[in-house]
């Protein structure tokens, strides 16, 4: 089975049919969607500006990330779920949308730099949980961290104006 | 609505209208830029909010690591104002023509003296210090706030698919 060949089945799915077919269900999930996902990136801008010495600069990192982590956590969950329903209703477009194709990659890149940052960079927090001054690793992490998601933040946006005509919004 | 129909007619006759319109990228980067204000100013409230509610921060004093909230949703409104008013300038009838536009204008306004309504309230007590009757308060406050700003973004997903003039 090709990748297209799964799209089509997903989107014949009762589940696929169902959203297509409802007039308030696409928006519905959509605007939830959109909730869950300016919750993700804002609570992880907070924490990048923190690591950049750019705001909150009176507070430590460790207690600033266990406030912003379950909140990015949560919304990246409901983002994601609400985004799996939307991808459902119209598989194969979405396949073929270069935008959605891209904020894949820019979100598996974004992953990538949160891990590798938890891994090296985080680990010696106690040492600089208190200080202004970050070091350059975790700057490196902040500035990677806010141009990844703004980049899942255009090409999302960009999905629907790429195939306006095909009844996206 | 006639009123919102003239003005949205003579709008669309601007240049600066014409300049949005013609411009493919113009209204995807204004919602593009719009969105992430929005996420800074309902991340911000969210976290503000679930502190005043005692869902997070309870052993904490209210006031403590809360203050650096507002700044960030006032500067983050003034951004949504901006590109706001070039989406109306670039597409005047989809949004003035649309009742869901001025409920979420009216929203918004609430949503704002709300906001503003909760930094007196944080003291540099923890809820549970305050009495009873002013937890009750800002609890409350916190809720309906929030409540406020789920409301104003769920409109503003649904002008783009509801709420204009009957086709």
């Amino acid at each position: 089975m090709t990748i297209l060949e799964i799209c089509g089945w997903l989107e014949a799915t009762p589940l696929g049919t169902t959203i297509t077919e409802s007039e308030w269900l696409f928006p519905t999930i959509e605007t939830v969607h959109v909730l869950a996902l300016t919750l993700v990136f804002g609570s992880i801008a907070f924490l990048d500006l923190r690591l950049l010495g750019l705001g909150n600069r009176n507070r430590g990192v460790v207690s600033l990330t266990s406030e912003t982590l379950p909140f990015t956590w949560v919304g990246f969950v409901i983002a994601a779920i609400t985004g799996a329903l939307l991808f459902v209703s119209a598989a194969t477009k979405y396949y073929a949308n270069m935008p959605f194709r891209i904020k894949l990659v820019l979100l598996a890149l974004a992953g990538v730099n949160m891990i590798v940052f938890h891994l090296l960079g985080y680990r010696s927090v106690a040492g600089w949980d208190h200080a202004r001054q970050t070091p350059r690793a975790a700057k490196i992490a902040a500035v990677l961290s806010l141009l990844l998601w703004s980049g899942v933040l255009i090409a999302g946006r960009m999905i629907g104006f790429v195939e306006a005509s095909h009844g996206f919004n | 609505m006639v009123f919102m129909e003239s003005i949205s007619s003579w709008l669309e006759h601007t240049s600066l209208s014409h300049a949005v319109s013609v411009n493919t990228w113009a209204v995807p980067a204004l919602q593009t830029v719009h969105i992430a204000a929005v996420a800074i100013v309902f991340s911000a409230a969210v976290m503000l909010d679930f502190r005043l509610a005692g869902v997070t921060g309870r052993h904490e004093p209210l006031r403590s690591n809360a203050l650096p909230f507002y700044p960030r949703i006032k500067w983050a409104l003034l951004v949504l104002i901006a590109t706001g008013i070039f989406q109306i300038i670039g597409e005047p009838a989809r949004e003035l023509q649309n009742w869901i536009f001025w409920t979420k204008m009216g929203l918004i306004v609430v949503a704002c003296l709300l906001t503003a309504a909760t930094r007196p309230q944080l003291a540099e007590m923890t809820l549970a210090e305050h009495t009873s009757g002013g937890r009750a308060r800002i609890r409350l406050l916190g809720v309906v706030s929030l409540v406020m700003w789920v409301a104003v973004i769920t409109c503003g997903r649904w002008i783009a698919y509801a709420g204009g003039p009957a086709a």
